[in-house]
């Protein structure tokens, strides 16, 4: 709540020049009660008075000052860097092998601070290459798995949601048919009709199968906003449904969608491990992590640094996107500001 | 403003002239008639089977002149916000008529209707749900001007908003800032200033100081009567509070279970009401005076609202009505002026056996 002991300035009273015409009206407050009237607000700050603002315009001038922000910026910067350029940050062949060289000779103190700082697996390859190498396709298959997923389960909730009726029947009909699918089975089924397996053909599947959970949450976020006064009022000014949707009702009802997306990036790389690991997914000459990571089970009780690095790095990316979900979300809502 | 300096009909005291000379007779903006809302209920959830409807509105006729205030009472349910919503466009009509200045409304679409929209707006019950709060105040009012271009051309449009804030007496600078930043008086001020902003010739206002506190209520309702002197608009005013309604209306008119029970001035309803649902809620009406109080006459009336899906035969009223007899259930009593009334208590009322109540 504005303070409202703070006085307004006399030019801006709305009696200045609108007289009063019926003296029977006014004996309701009198002119005493206008003067209650002027609750007023902390003066703006001249110098940003002339430019006008949007809600996108001050959520990201909002988001460069959240340290929060910034860390997961930075993050997923450098695991994008990665991603579009490993050689930049190992020298070492992730595929150079050296049987002699695996996980169960005892290391020395050469080798903290060699390709091998990080260890070496089962076949003596270095961890330290393979987790940068297996950035490109974790990162590829959560981010466009993540997009499409949203896009695609964004699109039919706010349909189904929005439009309702026979619309909302029909979408809402074929949600749960894919819920009732089971992700890996589905996948397994999917992927075997691929002729040739490679990222794309998981992020075709995982996309393919799970816009359902984003659909869901769209349609329940646009059902609850759609009915609030102010798309009505905006019915009432005469507005169209494109502007209703992308500017009333869109701002209002993603949050939960950027919440729940954001959290399931996480999931979808370790979907592609899963895949990997029951040999429907990416194969061994590709790197990812959850290749390394379904591998390194195998040998958790003796190594368990195999299994480590893959799965912190993965930890750490999921993180990174969930702190700048979280980010995002706060910034578009000018009441956490 | 009178017809032609004539004494208006039953004007008694000098007080009740000089009042009455006051009410703007202009031509009729709006002409409702036989208006009719109904609500499908279906059952079935596959094939969907229509078993009955809520006659939410039903049949309500009234015209609402160039410059008038028409308040509309009655409890909850009975039809108000629905006829409100009618009258916008925002649910379309089953039958009946909205004609603005003689040109029929209730069934444009597209174009036509949204440049009917330029001229009727509304203001909303609760302003703390009926601005964006992902807008800023400058969009928010400004949203009119995008979606009808024509009113202020581009270059113009921060200004015309600027102007607008000033009118409704908030501080232009506060263009940038959000709804959750201000209280709910001035909120509610920026949806007067949205509702504004196409400059419309009249404004239907929902119930638009019920969810405000009562200081803030006056300083709203001061606002809304400066800027119908200053901009010449008509309201349509829906409240239950017959007070707010007395102060603000020219003529008021008493709904009841979807229809108009009786519509006149509002003297010739406040103190020359005919119709018991009338007589019955303004004796509801709390009188501060504690003399007055006792010695006057409540009519508590028993029962509740019947089921809108079901509304009882003929008159609406006669299952709580202490006048009812045989007749009232035979026949709907019509909306009009009762032959035997005299004075200001011959106004529209829709009673078989209207008359006025002493002592309420």
């Amino acid at each position: 709540m504005p303070d409202r002991n703070e006085s307004i300035p006399d030019d801006h009273d709305p009696l200045r020049n609108i007289a009063p015409t019926d003296s029977d009206h006014l004996d309701y407050v009198g002119q005493q009660g206008l003067a209650v009237e002027q609750e007023t607000l902390i003066e703006p700050d001249p110098g940003k008075r002339e430019q006008a603002r949007s809600l996108w315009g001050d959520a990201w001038r909002d988001l460069r000052r959240r340290p929060i922000f910034i860390i997961s910026a930075v993050l997923i910067v450098l695991l994008i860097l990665i991603a579009i350029f490993p050689s930049l940050f190992t020298s070492t062949d992730p595929r150079a092998s050296d049987l002699t060289n695996n996980y169960l000779r005892r290391p020395d103190w050469s080798d903290f601070f060699g390709a091998g700082w990080f260890g070496y697996d089962g076949q003596g390859r270095s961890i330290y290459a393979r987790v940068i190498y297996g950035a490109r396709a974790s990162i590829t298959v959560g981010i466009c798995v993540t997009l499409a997923v949203t896009l695609l389960g964004g699109l039919a909730g706010m349909s189904a949601g929005y439009f309702g009726g026979w619309m909302d029947a029909v979408i809402s009909r074929i949600t749960d048919i894919f819920f009732g699918i089971p992700l890996l089975l589905g996948a397994l089924v999917l992927l075997n009709a691929f002729a040739t397996r490679n990222v794309w053909s998981v992020v075709i599947a995982l996309a393919f199968l799970g816009w359902t959970q984003l659909a869901r949450v769209m349609r329940g976020s646009v059902i609850t906003v759609k009915q609030s006064d102010y798309v009505v009022a905006g019915r009432a000014l005469g507005a169209g449904t494109g502007r209703l949707m992308f500017r009333h009702i869109l701002p209002n009802a993603i949050a939960p969608v950027i919440v729940v997306a954001t959290i399931a990036l996480g999931g979808y790389i370790t979907a592609e491990a899963t895949l990997s690991f029951l040999g429907i997914g990416l194969q061994d000459p590709t790197i990812s992590w959850g290749v390394d990571i379904s591998s390194a089970q195998k040998v958790i009780r003796q190594a368990p640094f195999v299994l480590f690095f893959p799965a912190a790095a993965l930890s750490i990316t999921v993180l990174a996107f969930i702190m700048m979900g979280d980010a995002v979300r706060d910034a578009l809502d000018p009441k956490l500001r | 403003m009178t017809v032609n300096g004539a004494t208006p009909l039953g004007a008694t005291t000098p007080e009740e002239v000089a009042f009455a000379q006051e009410v703007r007779r202009g031509e009729p903006i709006l002409e409702v008639r036989d208006l009719r809302k109904h609500f499908p209920l279906t059952r079935g959830v596959l094939f969907k089977k229509q078993v009955g409807a809520v006659k939410a509105v039903d049949g309500v006729s009234f015209d609402l002149m160039q410059g008038e205030t028409l308040g509309i009472v009655g409890e909850s349910g009975c039809g108000k916000s629905t006829l409100a919503k009618v009258l916008m466009n925002l649910e379309p009509a089953s039958a009946g008529s909205v004609k603005y200045k003689g040109e029929e409304i209730s069934r444009l679409s597209g174009s036509a209707l949204k440049a009917v929209r330029r001229n009727i707006q509304m203001v909303f019950q609760d302003p703390y749900t009926s601005l964006n709060p992902r807008m800023t105040v400058g969009d928010i009012i400004g949203e009119p001007f995008e979606i009808h271009p024509e009113v202020a051309p581009k270059g113009d449009r921060r200004k015309a908003v600027q102007d607008l804030l000033d009118v409704v007496g908030l501080n232009p600078e506060y263009i940038n800032r959000y709804p959750h930043q201000f209280s709910g008086g001035q909120r509610q001020r920026i949806g007067i200033a949205r509702g504004l902003a196409l400059k419309p010739e009249i404004i239907i206002c929902d119930e638009p100081v019920s969810a405000l506190d009562v200081s803030v209520q006056a300083q709203v309702i001061n606002l809304l009567e400066q800027l119908q002197a200053e901009f010449e608009l008509s309201y349509m005013f829906i409240a239950h509070d017959l007070s707010i309604v007395r102060h603000i209306s020219d003529r008021v008119g008493v709904m009841y279970l979807g229809r108009m029970v009786e519509i006149g001035s509002d003297l010739e309803i406040y103190d020359h009401a005919t119709h018991p649902y009338t007589q019955a809620l303004l004796s509801a009406v709390p009188v501060p005076d504690p003399t007055a109080r006792e010695s006057r006459d409540r009519i508590v009336l028993v029962g509740d609202v019947p089921s809108p899906a079901k509304p009882p035969s003929g008159c609406r009223f006669r299952t709580r009505c202490w006048k009812a007899q045989e007749k009232c259930e035979r026949e709907d009593p019509a909306l009009t002026a009762r032959e035997w009334l005299e004075g200001r208590a011959r106004h529209d009322s829709a009673c078989h056996f209207a008359a006025e109540r002493e002592n309420i």
